[in-house]
């Protein structure tokens, strides 16, 4: 059974920020990169660390020893434990791509309007009809 | 049929027996001031004007490279001081959470055991013992500290073990994996015979500096994906000198454990051991024994960070070859490499054997 649930103002949710919310019994960590948002799991695949308390970065690809460059920029969040590194957009280990990814969620911007319309669970935040909201689908 | 709650029965009568053990916990002072009341007026005058010959440490700069620029977990550290020094947070992450009965304390960043001046040394060793029991012994009697010793100076080293002996807050003597001298050599034995004389184990952990040798046999690793690999090949070379310099013939009753080091290679190592002693014994008489016959009585492995063999089956393969009765589970908290005990081992375990690696080897090794 899958749920949608506000859980920001989008006010309340600055660029490059991170929230923790408990969205249909699961623990669930929403990164905001700019004005994107992406929602994952928060519990790493392999030992269960928090993926909350990890780093977000880009990938350092090399083309031959002494070559360096830094890609897809605030893309891959890397486990505090054992740096296991995930796509935040699909949730997918870059280590182990096939076997191993933490599952992703829907996150989306909507107005208070539109939110009145549909089956949300916005408790406690206050939805007034103009502003918009952030909401995770879980 | 009704089943009734036996109070006799096992499961119910020794609870804490059945608790996981944690063979590598690191505690961490939150400044080298926390051993300040522990030091003499005369070594806290020498801290002051000259400071440690050490400069690197858990605590302090590091020697290499380390993963997340201090090797920790990255959610392990506290509001205030590096990751490891704070009890609570270790209480509530790992202990309480996992169900710790008794975890073995490794207290890296004070390491003496290449300290110079040896009378210093000797203070500082004895400073690190009584700052275990207080900072977290005492608090936490789950917790169980570790002999540091001054390797170098062995008549202090056995001085030290000799004075701590009796005391039960103590599991182990921690020791050097890289002194100035090969493990097996006669310099060191009367530590071992020390060890033997307390029921003690020595336990060696990767990090702990000693002898300014580098990591790996063939000069220092250029990344720390390197380093982190040279703790299997370092406890290779110790099993090899204590086996062949004699030292487990000499004394039946050591224990030894290797920490952080893994354990898939010890087949690999004690087949070509045992294959050698065949053909060249003669030049070891006095390896009376095959090489894998000690091993298999003297020495331990703890398990993390734990190996991740292709498939499970693999796994116990190799377990069924090293033994059963010879691996210990650690979790290596607060590094960034950390094993939780409900996680790390992605193999199939029967009730005997989850209880022999998580709890009853560990209380056969150490005196817990």
């Amino acid at each position: 059974m899958t749920a949608s649930q506000v859980i920001s103002h989008i006010d309340d949710f600055p660029p490059n920020t991170r929230k923790v919310v408990e969205v249909n019994g699961r623990s669930v960590v929403v990164f905001r990169v700019e004005d994107e948002f992406y929602a994952l799991l928060n519990r790493c695949p392999h030992e269960g660390a928090e993926l909350c308390k990890g780093r977000l970065g880009g990938l350092v690809v090399s083309s031959e020893p002494g070559e360096y460059d830094m890609t897809q920029e605030n893309q891959f969040l890397r486990c505090p434990w054992h740096g296991w590194e995930f796509d935040i957009k699909t949730g997918q280990s870059y280590c182990d791509p096939r076997k191993t990814r933490t599952p992703r969620y829907d996150v989306a911007v909507k107005s208070g309007g539109a939110l009145q319309e549909g089956p949300y669970k916005a408790e406690p935040i206050k939805v007034s009809l103009d502003d918009l909201y952030v909401v995770v689908h879980c | 049929m009704t089943l009734t709650l036996d109070s006799a029965a096992p499961a119910a009568s020794t609870p804490a027996k059945l608790a996981t053990v944690d063979c590598d916990l690191h505690p961490t002072p939150r400044s080298p001031n926390d051993l300040l009341p522990f030091l003499s007026q005369r070594w806290q005058s020498h801290l002051r004007d000259y400071g440690s010959h050490i400069r690197q440490g858990i605590s302090g700069q590091e020697i290499h490279p380390r993963m997340d620029g201090r090797g920790m977990r990255l959610d392990a550290f506290p509001e205030t001081g590096p990751a490891g020094s704070d009890l609570g947070l270790m209480q509530r992450q790992h202990l309480d959470a996992n169900d710790i009965g008794a975890g073995t304390l490794i207290a890296l960043g004070t390491s003496v055991s290449d300290e110079r001046n040896l009378d210093y040394g000797a203070a500082l060793a004895r400073a690190v013992n009584q700052w275990q029991l207080a900072a977290w012994v005492e608090p936490d009697p789950r917790l169980h500290a570790g002999i540091i010793v001054t390797q170098e100076d062995p008549a202090a080293a056995v001085a030290e073990i000799d004075y701590w002996a009796a005391d039960p807050r103590f599991s182990h003597i921690m020791l050097s994996p890289k002194p100035i001298e090969p493990l097996g050599r006669r310099r060191y034995w009367p530590i071992y015979e020390a060890a033997c004389r307390a029921g003690l184990p020595v336990v060696f952990h990767p990090v702990i500096p000693g002898g300014g040798h580098p990591s790996s046999g063939i000069g220092w690793p250029t990344f720390y994906i390197q380093d982190h690999y040279t703790s299997g090949p370092l406890y290779q070379n110790i099993a090899m000198s204590m086996v062949f310099e004699g030292v487990f013939e000499k004394f039946p009753e050591l224990k030894v454990v290797f920490v952080e080091g893994g354990f898939t290679w010890v087949p690999h190592m004690t087949w070509r051991f045992d294959r050698q002693w065949e053909r060249m014994r003669s030049e070891v008489p006095h390896v009376k024994k095959k090489p894998s016959e000690y091993l298999r009585q003297n020495t331990w492995f703890t398990t993390q960070p734990m190996e991740e063999c292709r498939t499970p089956g693999q796994l116990r393969e190799i377990i069924e070859w090293i033994g059963f009765d010879r691996v210990l589970y650690s979790s290596d908290y607060p590094h960034w490499d950390y094993d939780d005990p409900k996680y790390a081992f992605k193999l199939r375990l029967s009730d005997e054997e989850r209880q022999m690696i998580f709890s009853g080897n560990a209380r056969r090794a150490y005196r817990l």
